[in-house]
């Protein structure tokens, strides 16, 4: 500790020191990232070279044949995540909206925990009420279909319960209360000051709503696609009750499959490289598409929400994405 | 000055209370329950790398077709061992082949035999140890229905390449003269993994139907035209049990276990058999004689009347010149004690003993093994 | 406006602003309660299987009834300590660097790479620990678990950090650095212990986070039936084993499946509750 006795602190070795040491692990984080990529690109080099493009075309997906193609798991994953937000965007900005202006004071903590609750709970758990309760479900739904519906290409296939509509259903399960706690913080981000110009000016409360929703709309664009982004990573919970048939079918009963339950799946046995190779370009093409979505949404929550938040309950509430 | 001291202060007991909460937590503290192998480890507090004790542990994984009867046999096993404990995770035959390969597990397990590729690209030559017999059934859950029915190889070729959709299908009704059947949809069932299992079965397909021999092919993980995916044996039967109207295949003990209702097959001689200890056991005899030094063989479609068609021996796969020669002296002693005494646990789950002349040449092939 | 279609648009407005708050409310009844019946349905479930055998015993022979999942349990234990030991010296550094050297190029672009990390799906993160962790040593281990959990980890910490370590008063820092500290010292001994409450929460909700993996495990930690302690051996976990047992047909595993469910949002509750109370501390502390 270099002290004279004016109080100037002198130069030493001890600042220098510490800028480095804490940049090395800095640079450590930055170089995990890199190296996730740098693997992923590494081992799907054979598969790569050997199909080029024509992988993100071909339905294809043989191991005997050697033939690889990464079409049905991109639509899979693609097809039960859009269908997901259909369903879940509604259903979590009415509960975020219902959270930050509608609820009771009373009532507003404990749904607030519950909802953080619920966005804690593992997808291991949502699989397994998935196997056992949302599929069986699903399959009594499927055969009481009306036929002229059965004859429409949406519902067409044998009614198996486990498909496209199930997995579609427990996503939306489990990206409603993660996009509902943060298009929450998003709304509790828009100022007072708005809402109360509106009622100054004489609306109603949802016209003031609105207002709010509005003001935050480009957060809350960036809270589902934060919600969207989990629901294409999401493994555990779809490979129980999808299917598992790489297909590219627009039958809701269809079983289908995604890219990171391809993954799960078959990870372990491609016994062969290229089999391998294939199944990592399939890891990599995932990683770039949540990146990218991911990137793009944390960019709009930042426009939203510009100043460092100084709320002391901000750790609790960091969004834990994916 | 004094209030952020003492806040500080608070602060920081604070802290140390829920830090010291959550790695006493986290810490493996805790002695051994009763359980399996009763070996006298004290877990290392924290200490890394140290094995706990003496226990070696040796890791495997494969198929899930004889999962039952490996699992009984390293758990008997080491009652009189306590010093060898076998962890086997049952991932799927072309898992077992990939990790013996990459030498991540110690021995595999397939019901697939590796292909002559696959044993070139492995580190060392591999040995083929047969373990035991099995059968794959067709399993099925039709609504209202909990009879025995008939197939025979083109019929499941074409159920399996989605010619016949319904229950209720002439293709059926011919095999199953008199029998009701629903006109449900047919769901079908198969593998999600590479498996061995779907080995046999597709084996069997392909030397009946030529038309799925062309159009799907033989291999532990193939491109099936239509159904679900299961993951492992335990999957297609939690499958087939769960949803009305499947079918799906499975090893035997899999069908008892969880009594799901089994087909008979039509075999070569054109008697419909139901798999049994006979049965298989019959499938093998014919090969028995002209066993190949390599132990690989396919016993589907076997000749006789009394023969299961889809009946397969099932292998476990050790290196011929093991890295780690005490594991691979253990190993041996197990499966010298498996093909003997092991034996005897293989009628009660369904599998069926290995015929006395096959034990013969396997107990010179595992001398072959080299472990000084 | 004349007054009459003025007070006719004003019944309009009001209207649709009652039917969009009964909206509101639905999608907290349709959603919301619905959601909070999947847990129920799960503890209901799971409660009647947990049995003292479930605790201590370790899982029977396929096919036999009984035994338990002592060796999950305390798998997914070391697991967990295992990521935090990775995770929290790498993820508060981390955090320091960020906040301390705001202004240096090397800042934003370690909180993008931070960003990105927490968006990576967790199958990635098990195929890159594969890599990495497994085959380099030809062994599955609990190591390679602990690694994959810790990579995943990290991103919230480094979050958690950063924030905090703005919300501790300049003054603090100024005082620090005034009395002659070094920046070390001066982070080491004022700022840090003042963050730290905080920091603990972070790190107790990212374990809860973590607790709950399969994915990553699934080519990690890989398995194993066995009480299993050892750090360079494959070991069982809570949510790898539930994963095995539910898929599987026998109905005794399905029983304890359910109970290792119930186990696991025990936990993630624990955790949750524990981070809930040191936040409130925290706020009063700041605020009182």
């Amino acid at each position: 500790m270099a002290q004279s006795p004016t109080g100037r602190r002198q130069a030493g070795w001890a600042d220098p020191l510490f800028r480095v040491g804490t940049g090395a692990v800095a640079v450590l984080v930055i170089a995990v990232v890199l190296g996730i990529l740098a693997v992923l690109v590494n081992d799907s080099m054979l598969s790569v070279r050997k199909f080029g493009l024509s992988f993100w075309r071909t339905r294809v997906w043989d191991p005997v044949a050697g033939d690889f193609g990464a079409l049905p798991f991109i639509w899979g994953t693609l097809y039960s995540s859009v269908l997901a937000l259909l369903v879940a965007m509604p259903v979590a900005l009415g509960i975020a909206i219902f959270l930050s202006e509608l609820c009771p004071r009373w009532l507003r903590q404990p749904l607030a925990f519950l909802t953080e609750l619920l966005a804690a709970i593992p997808s291991i758990v949502y699989g397994l009420w998935g196997i056992f309760v949302l599929a069986p479900a699903v399959r009594t739904l499927q055969v009481h279909t009306p036929d002229a519906l059965r004859r429409t290409p949406f519902f067409s296939g044998p009614p198996l319960g486990v498909g496209m509509l199930a997995a579609a259903l427990i996503l939306a399960v489990m990206v409603i209360p993660f996009t509902a706690t943060v298009a929450r913080e998003i709304l509790k981000a828009v100022p007072v000051s708005q809402r109360e110009a509106a009622y100054a000016l004489g609306a109603t409360r949802w016209e003031a709503i609105r207002l709010a929703v509005h003001y935050g709309r480009i957060g809350i664009l960036g809270a589902v696609m934060l919600g969207f982004g989990r629901a294409l990573g999401e493994t555990m919970a779809v490979t129980m009750v999808i299917g598992n048939n790489p297909q590219v079918a627009l039958s809701l009963f269809a079983p289908q499959h995604t890219m990171a339950a391809v993954i799960a799946n078959e990870f372990t046995e491609a016994a062969d490289a290229l089999y391998l190779n294939a199944l990592v370009e399939i890891g990599l093409v995932l990683f770039l598409i949540t990146v990218i979505i991911n990137g793009l949404s944390r960019f709009l929550i930042w426009r939203m929400v510009r100043v460092r938040p100084t709320r002391v309950v901000a750790p609790v509430k960091v969004p834990l994405a994916a | 000055m004094n209030t952020i001291l003492r806040q500080t202060g608070h602060v920081r007991a604070l802290a140390l209370i829920a830090t010291t909460a959550v790695f006493t937590a986290c810490s493996g503290g805790q002695t051994p329950p009763s359980g399996q192998a009763a070996s006298p480890a004290l877990p290392g507090q924290g200490a890394p790398a140290a094995d706990g004790g003496g226990a070696d542990q040796i890791n495997g994984a494969g198929a899930t077709f004889p999962y039952p009867i490996y699992s009984k046999w390293f758990s008997e096993y080491a009652k009189e061992h306590a010093d060898v404990r076998i962890n086997y995770q049952s991932i799927g035959s072309g898992g077992g082949i990939r990790q013996l390969t990459a030498q991540t597990v110690f021995f595999g397990a397939t019901d697939g035999p590796m292909t002559d590729e696959q044993l070139k690209s492995a580190p060392g030559p591999i040995l083929h140890l047969p373990t035991v017999l099995g059968a794959v059934v067709p399993v099925y859950n039709i609504p209202d229905f909990t009879g025995d029915l008939k197939f025979s190889g083109p019929l499941l070729a074409d159920i399996y390449l989605g010619h016949v959709k319904k229950w209720n299908d002439a293709a059926i009704a011919k095999e199953n003269p008199g029998v009701k059947l629903p006109a449900a949809d047919i769901a079908v069932a198969h593998r999600s993994d590479g498996s061995g299992t779907t080995y046999i079965f597709v084996d069997f397909l392909s030397k009946v139907s030529p038309e799925f021999k062309q159009k799907v092919g033989v291999a532990t993980s193939v491109n099936w035209p239509v159904g679900v995916g299961g993951k492992g044996n335990e999957g297609v039967a939690g499958l087939v049990k769960q949803t009305p109207g499947t079918i799906g295949y499975v090893e035997l003990i899999y069908a008892l276990q969880n009594k799901i209702p089994y087909g008979a097959v039509k075999n070569k001689a054109g008697t419909y058999l139901k798999a049994s200890l006979e049965s298989v056991t019959a499938a093998a005899a014919a090969s028995a004689a002209s066993m190949p030094a390599d132990f690989r063989v396919s016993i589907t479609d076997a000749d006789g009347k009394d023969a299961y068609p889809i009946s397969s021996y099932t292998w476990l796969l050790l290196y011929e010149s093991p890295t780690d020669k005490a594991k691979g002296k253990k190993m041996v002693e197990f499966m010298r004690w498996a093909i003997t005494d092991g034996e005897a646990y293989a009628k009660d789950l369904g599998y069926a003993p290995l015929p006395d002349s096959v034990v013969k040449l396997e107990q010179d092939a595992l001398g072959k093994i080299k472990v000084q | 406006m004349p007054p009459d279609a003025f007070a006719r648009r004003y019944r309009v407005r009001k209207l649709t602003s009652g039917l969009m708050t009964f909206l509101c409310a639905l999608s907290v009844v349709v959603a919301l309660i619905p959601l909070a019946f999947i847990l129920f349905f799960v503890l209901r479930q799971g409660v009647p299987a947990l049995n003292w055998a479930f605790f201590t015993e370790m899982p029977k022979p396929v096919g036999e009834t009984g035994g338990g999942m002592a060796n999950a349990i305390v798998g997914t234990g070391i697991l967990i300590g295992l990521a935090a030991l990775v995770a929290v010296p790498i993820g508060v550094t981390c955090g320091v660097y960020i906040t301390e050297f705001k202004t240096s190029r090397l800042s934003p672009a370690v909180r993008f790479a931070a960003d990105i990390l927490n968006g990576v799906p967790s199958i990635v993160i098990g195929v890159f620990a594969y890599a990495i962790a497994v085959l380099p040593f030809k062994r599955f281990s609990a190591l390679a678990g602990g690694v994959a959990l810790g990579v995943m980890m990290i991103p919230i910490i480094v979050r958690t950090t950063e924030e905090l370590l703005a919300l501790v008063p300049s003054s603090l820092r100024e005082g620090a650095l005034a009395l002659g500290a070094t920046r070390a010292r001066a982070v080491a001994t004022v700022i840090l212990p003042a963050a730290l409450p905080g920091i603990v929460t972070g790190v107790l909700v990212a374990l809860a986070r973590v607790a709950g993996e399969t994915a990553p495990l699934l080519f990690t930690a890989f398995n194993n039936r066995f009480f299993s302690t050892s750090l360079d051996q494959p070991i069982g976990s809570l949510t790898v084993q539930i994963f095995t047992y539910a898929i599987s047909p026998y109905e005794d595993w399905h029983r304890q499946a359910w109970a290792g469910a119930t186990v696991l949002i025990a936990a993630v509750l624990l955790f949750s509750l524990l981070a809930r109370a040191v936040t409130r501390r925290l706020e009063r502390m700041h605020h009182g």
